[in-house]
């Protein structure tokens, strides 16, 4: 019968990515309720030594499939090894975090293993031995609570930022593994010839614990200047409506919403943007929402849980300068 | 060069979505059915890709009769021909089963690219792009934002962002390409366009046409069961902040920020 939580990790550069602590803290919870083990599968090139640190986090198992063809992340050579290791083990439940590639991996998974698949999820829980995820459609304008039917594992991935991280347990430790696979390098079609770093090194909407964001309000792309001055103080990162993308003020990957980025960061501060059922598409989930804009009705007014009606050319660098003095 | 577009017609992003009595449905009486918006970037990719190498570019729909309407756009815009792919045993199939019938209709065809969207704006889902590919034994590159197809069109360069960078992707063709904004600004179907597109030839097929069995498709064989739909999570009221000055409202939100919700 299949048995056990699986968590795949993600590292890059060898260093294991925030998402992977938060799957393997949601999946730890998950197991408790079972009454089963964690399993972590890591994949990597001399990946074995980041394996240890995962048990603090509730890892009871971590799988190591160390290979140099597996340094970087390729859909074919990680869905291969995957697979196999998820076949051998007959694992019951299948976490992996919906990050770029995580989205990426799960769905052409989900296709190999046969099983069904519920993306970008942002709560899981347990009702009589199965799991149920919960996760928003329609662009967050309605929520679904899914469970799985003749289908193993029962697979899913979490949102980023969504699943707390537990707080490491310095005296658990996790039993480290060689997986064994097999791979043939003529299913291995695609490989990463370039790998070109964001300017500016800030941390990925994604994954930003605040982002500050500038609508079609900030009037032109040099005035991004005062949310970037905002963002340094709070640690923030800078996003942006569509109508600002649009209008070539930032660049796509900045762009917040239905056709932009998914975020849900512990702060979001939406400044001169009106609040378009698009924009709030991908900003919703954020815990706490402000909203700076100088029309009183601006329907971001109802999703923001402060909300200040003024003009944004004075309330941003006052606030920046308010910051600060909690912040020094 | 052979390219293929799937396209999936989908609630207008405008539209106000109700739930059916049963809470597992969701009522479309009034919904406007547009084209899925990262569809629109594979059609506007795959006229470039005719543009540059000529060939044929052909758009497959998966869905009721109305699907018909965004295949006409996407000829409109200029693609050549159309298939839809109507069964009624085909309604409420999750991801694994429509990406198993779109499989069907494709593998006979010919083709260098296929192109989708990186996900439905319906279901937010985004995995019938990869498991088409898988179904059809093919490499995917995900979540697109540029595609470089080499000149002799054997090979591709795909560039996608991830948290922080940018990688460069290279494959052998064919390959299966999901779309995402930044990837192009799709074009406007003109007038002389729609009138062409009445007469372009658009092809309808059932699972039995494709060899399927009726039985593996539809809400029933769902592996991924909806419980329940419902409303979004209330946010609780929200505070307006008061002060006479930007310079007042501004120390009031920080002070907020900082003792009440503890963020700053
Ligand atoms: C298919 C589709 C997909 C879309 N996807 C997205 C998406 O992913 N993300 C997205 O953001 N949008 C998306 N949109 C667009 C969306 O509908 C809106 O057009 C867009 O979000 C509006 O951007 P905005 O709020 O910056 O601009 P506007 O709606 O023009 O709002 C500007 C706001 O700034 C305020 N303002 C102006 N000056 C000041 C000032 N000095 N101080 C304070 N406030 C000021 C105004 O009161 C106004 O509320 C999409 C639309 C479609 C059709
Ligand atoms: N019913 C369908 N008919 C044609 N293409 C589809 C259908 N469903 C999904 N697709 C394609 O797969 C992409 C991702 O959809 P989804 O997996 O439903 O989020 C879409 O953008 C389409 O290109």
């Amino acid at each position: 019968m299949a048995q056990g939580v699986w968590t795949i990790a993600e590292q890059r550069d060898g260093e294991l990515r925030k998402i992977t602590y938060e799957i393997v803290s949601e999946g730890r919870r998950l197991a408790d309720v079972l009454g089963q083990e964690v399993t972590v599968v890591l994949l990597g090139s001399n990946i074995k030594d980041k394996a240890t640190q995962l048990g603090q986090y509730g890892a009871d198992k971590v799988l190591v499939a160390d290979d140099a063809r597996l340094e970087t992340y390729t859909t074919d050579a990680y869905v291969e090894v995957i697979s196999q290791l998820v076949r051998a083990n007959d694992p019951a439940v299948l976490l992996i975090g919906a990050s770029v590639q995580g989205k990426d991996l799960s769905a052409r998974l989900s296709a190999r293993l046969g099983v069904g698949m519920a993306q970008d999820c942002t709560a899981f829980s347990i009702e009589a031995g199965n799991l149920i995820a919960i996760r928003p459609i329609y662009a967050g304008k309605a929520y679904t609570k899914l469970t799985f039917e003749n289908s193993l594992p029962q697979m899913a991935a979490a949102r980023p930022n969504v699943m707390s991280i537990s707080e490491p347990n310095a005296s658990r430790s996790a039993e480290v593994i060689d997986a064994t696979f097999t791979m043939d390098d003529s299913t291995l079609k695609t490989k990463v010839v370039s790998v070109i770093k964001d300017e500016g090194g800030k941390v990925d909407l994604t994954e930003a614990d605040k982002i500050v964001s500038g609508g079609r309000g900030m009037k032109g792309p040099e005035n991004f200047k005062i949310l970037e001055d905002l963002a340094d103080v709070i640690g923030a990162s800078v996003g942006a409506s569509r109508s600002a993308v649009d209008a070539g003020w930032r660049s796509h990957t900045d762009q917040v919403g239905q056709t932009g980025k998914v975020v849900s960061p512990n702060l979001y501060i939406a400044c001169g943007i009106s609040g378009a059922i698009q924009h709030l598409a991908g900003m919703s989930t954020s815990k706490v929402i402000v909203a700076i804009n100088k029309d009183e009705d601006a329907p971001i007014f109802q999703k923001a849980d402060y909300g200040v009606v003024g003009d944004l050319f004075d309330v941003v660098p006052a606030l920046t300068e308010e910051a600060k003095k909690y912040l020094s | 060069m052979n390219i293929i577009v799937c396209l999936k017609q989908v609630p207008d992003t405008e539209s106000q979505i109700k739930i059916g009595s049963d809470g597992k449905s969701i009522l479309t009486d009034d919904i406007k059915w547009v084209m899925n918006p990262y569809d629109e970037f594979g059609v506007e990719e795959a006229l470039r890709l005719k543009e540059k190498f000529g060939g044929t570019v052909t758009v497959v729909g998966l869905g009721p009769k109305r699907v018909t309407e965004a295949i006409r756009t996407a000829l409109a815009m200029g693609a050549d021909k159309g298939v839809l792919v109507n069964d009624d045993a085909l309604n409420g199939s999750d991801s694994i089963a429509t990406a198993k019938a779109l499989a069907a209709a494709i593998k006979n065809l010919e083709y260098d690219v296929i192109l989708t969207g990186q996900r439905g704006v319906d279901d937010d889902m985004g995995v019938t792009g990869a498991a088409l590919a898988e179904f059809l034994g093919i490499p995917q590159l995900s979540l697109i934002i540029k595609l470089e197809v080499a000149e002799d069109g054997k090979s591709v360069k795909a560039t996608r962002p991830v948290e922080g960078q940018a990688l460069t992707i290279e494959s052998s063709l064919p390959a299966l390409i999901t779309a995402q904004k930044g990837l192009n600004e799709p074009r406007y179907a003109s007038l002389p366009g729609i009138m062409k597109a009445k007469k372009k030839p658009l092809e309808e097929k059932t699972l039995a046409d494709l060899g399927l069995n009726a039985a593996e498709f539809g809400s029933s064989a769902r592996k991924v069961k909806i419980l329940e739909i419902t409303p979004p999570p209330e946010r609780g009221g929200g505070k307006v902040i008061t002060g006479e000055t930007a310079q007042e409202k501004a120390a009031e939100l920080a002070k907020l920020l900082h003792e009440e919700a503890k963020i700053i």
